[in-house]
């Protein structure tokens, strides 16, 4: 690898022993959970520092889920743009359709070795849902996800997918029945059956040490990145591009990339109807700072503190908060944070389909949309990085239906 | 107590001299939960002065969050239903207010979650909840990691904090817990949520007597406690017994408004009567 420029004016990179990015982060949780959390994090320590932990999960990488990703040149894409060249970081194409599976691979790793029987999980699309019933079946353990029953409704191939996997789902309805109460609601398990269980977070949110042990296990993204586009360029890239619901997917592209001072590192919220319509997932853009689910973040709420819902065409996206390291580089200024509409996405995901030949997931379609304004305008030789976190199969229902008319033709 | 003197407000050690009253009386306390607001501000206030005029020792009132993580399934339901009539953290203050204009007595402790304080302003909130009239805080997602966000500055506002153990909170991290703990400890006697079953009284017997080794606090007793049976044996070793999501399942089964206010002044009464004849 290469020596790169680094910018020593950046602060260190979180997080700190108390959990925190800057002033985001930290363990808010209920006195029953913090023993779990500090046991969680001692045992992530030790594994962090286990040779053995890394060489099965590698093993798992490459033979179980099909990595390294392929880093794709999209031709066609960068042709029609005119600008940049594009770019795409294939993880639609590893196991289960997603990179949620990159860190519920670690995850389940340290739930053995700390002994848990049973494991619990949180799902919006469905994706981190599959992703843990598949590493539970894997595994032979217990397997309960949480999904809000207006995303059961929306995302069914995913809910037949994790039965399947032999995962009992359960529809959650306490509050507004979307991913942040189905969250509430594998807390509320976790603080019932604490000598049992162990929490599969899906995203780089929760209390200490969820964001930094999701973050390392997505960081496979970034560090391949790298390495590939070394390989092919022989240079770093100029702009990493992700779509950010909680976030995971984009910080594990960023992360290898946060003191490389001339990779810009652009991440797009879902902006729904719009941004100023009020309806939508833009955490950093539309939201403010408060504490929710463990960590203090950017969260889309009123004045009173009251968490309001959010709203976006893709159920991945569609939570009213953000990785806590997020809203840490987006204060500092480090990341750029801009953001997609729904109709932006869904045009985004049907150029990929008809010059790429790749049917992207509807959350991946927003860092496309946003590419799709920013490429033309940067000079040819400038390498832009596109995560395409997940592929569209889920989606055809949402798509059809808002498509309805132009698929006729 | 801790040794930080208060700089403003108006708690006049309401939470220790009732504490001490109870221990010569020779009597366990009885602390009562509601959601401030629920089903309505107008019904709530009523129903916040039926705990005071039934028999509450201490009263617990929530503050509404849409996000409750530690609770069951009736304070949730209360909470959304105080937020959907249009609760806010002003309008909790101001119930305050309107009771203390009654009963200069009853500690009054308000409990929730942490983001609807943050987001007001954690010395806004201290300096309008201690001229209030709030005696103490007790914040679930605010562990002792946290003391700094709010637990500090509150004492110095001589709002007292009062923290929860857990069947999960051990030997080794009972003494965090206890440090900057003041009025009184709550123990949580399951793990899970409000509401849930309760555990057995011996279990929980000897895990009070376990703290109680490590601190002179008074130690409340909750979680799973609904009837005066309950109440009455946990009454026999507690210094208090809290009871909530059966006062607020009087709101939600009530027929009118009116006449959940009498089903939560009716069972304070019975649960008033059955710790007062424990012992």
């Amino acid at each position: 690898m290469t020596t790169q420029t680094t910018n020593s004016s950046m602060p260190e990179i979180g997080p700190d022993a108390r959990g925190f990015f800057g002033r985001f982060g930290g363990r808010f949780v209920a006195e029953t959970l913090m023993p779990l959390i500090l046991d969680l994090q001692k045992e992530y320590e030790k594994a962090k520092n286990d040779p053995e932990f890394y060489a099965e999960l590698e093993a798992l990488q490459k033979d179980y889920v099909g990595r390294a990703s392929p880093l794709y040149f999209a031709e066609r894409l960068t042709e029609e743009l005119g600008g940049a060249k594009i770019f795409l970081k294939r993880e639609d194409l590893m196991h289960t359709g997603a990179h949620k599976i990159n860190n519920c691979l670690g995850q389940i790793l340290l739930a053995k070795r700390m002994g848990k029987k049973r494991i619990i999980a949180e799902t919006g699309a469905g994706m981190h849902g599959v992703a843990t019933a598949t590493v539970a079946a894997r595994f032979g353990l217990e397997c309960v996800v949480y999904m809000g029953s207006t995303d059961i409704d929306r995302q069914q191939p995913n809910v037949h997918r994790m039965k399947l996997l032999g995962a009992k789902v359960i529809p959650v309805t306490s509050g507004t029945g979307t991913l942040k109460d189905a969250m509430n609601d594998a807390l509320r398990d976790w603080v019932t059956n604490v000598d049992s269980t162990f929490y599969i977070i899906g995203t780089v949110a929760g209390p200490h040490p969820y964001p930094e042990m999701v973050r390392d296990f997505q960081s496979i993204i970034g560090r391949e990145v790298r390495e590939q586009i070394m390989e092919k360029e022989g240079r770093l890239p100029d702009s990493l591009v992700a779509c950010i619901g909680g976030g995971s997917n984009a910080m594990g592209l960023f992360h290898p990339f946060i003191k490389d001072e001339s990779v810009r590192l652009i991440g797009v919220e879902a902006a729904g109807y719009g941004i100023d319509t009020g309806k939508h997932a833009a955490s950093l853009k539309g939201g403010t700072p408060g504490v929710l689910h463990g960590n203090r973040t950017f969260l889309l709420q009123s004045e009173d503190g009251q968490i309001q819902d959010a709203h976006s065409i893709s159920a991945g996206l569609d939570y009213p908060g953000i990785g806590p390291e997020h809203a840490w580089l987006h204060e500092v200024g480090r990341g750029e944070y801009v953001s997609a509409t729904d109709d932006e996405a869904l045009e985004a995901f049907q150029m990929t389909c008809r010059l790429e030949g790749i049917i992207p997931a509807l959350e991946s379609s927003h860092a496309i949309a946003y590419a799709i304004k920013l490429a033309p305008t940067l000079p040819k030789d400038h390498l832009m990085v596109i995560n395409l976190s997940g592929r569209g199969d889920k989606d055809m229902a949402t798509v059809t239906a808002h498509l309805a008319d132009q698929l006729e033709d | 107590m801790t040794s930080t003197t208060p700089i403003q407000g108006n708690n006049q050690g309401r939470i220790s001299r009732r504490f001490a009253e109870l221990k010569q009386q020779n009597r366990a306390g009885l602390v009562t939960f509601i959601s401030a607001g629920d089903p309505d501000y107008d019904t709530g206030l009523n129903n916040l002065i039926a705990l005071s005029e039934s028999g509450a020792d201490v009263i617990e009132l929530g503050m509404p969050f849409t996000d409750p993580m530690a609770d069951g399934a009736s304070i949730q339901k209360s909470s959304l239903r105080a937020l959907t009539a249009g609760q806010n953290m002003q309008k909790t203050l101001q119930m305050v207010r309107e009771l203390r204009k009654k009963d200069q007595d009853t500690p009054l402790v308000l409990m929730g979650y942490y983001n609807p304080i943050y987001c007001m302003g954690v010395d806004t909130f201290l300096a309008q909840a201690a001229e209030a009239g709030v005696d103490g805080l007790i914040v679930v997602d605010l562990p002792p990691e946290h003391d700094d966000e709010l637990c500090v500055p509150a004492q110095k506002h001589g709002i007292n904090f009062i923290r929860l153990a857990t069947p999960t909170t051990d030997a080794k991290r009972l003494p965090m817990v206890l440090e900057n703990t003041s009025g009184f400890l709550y123990y949580v006697s399951s793990t899970g949520v409000t509401g849930a079953a309760a555990p057995t009284p011996e279990k929980v017997e000897g895990e009070v007597s376990a703290i109680r080794a490590h601190t002179d606090i008074p130690i409340a007793v909750g979680f799973g406690i609904r009837t005066p049976e309950q109440a009455e044996r946990i009454a026999k070793f507690a210094d208090a017994v809290v009871v909530g999501s059966a006062l607020t399942d009087c709101v939600e089964n009530a027929a009118t408004p009116a006449a959940g206010t009498d089903a939560i002044a009716e069972l304070t009464r019975s649960l008033a009567k059955a710790v007062r004849e424990a012992r």
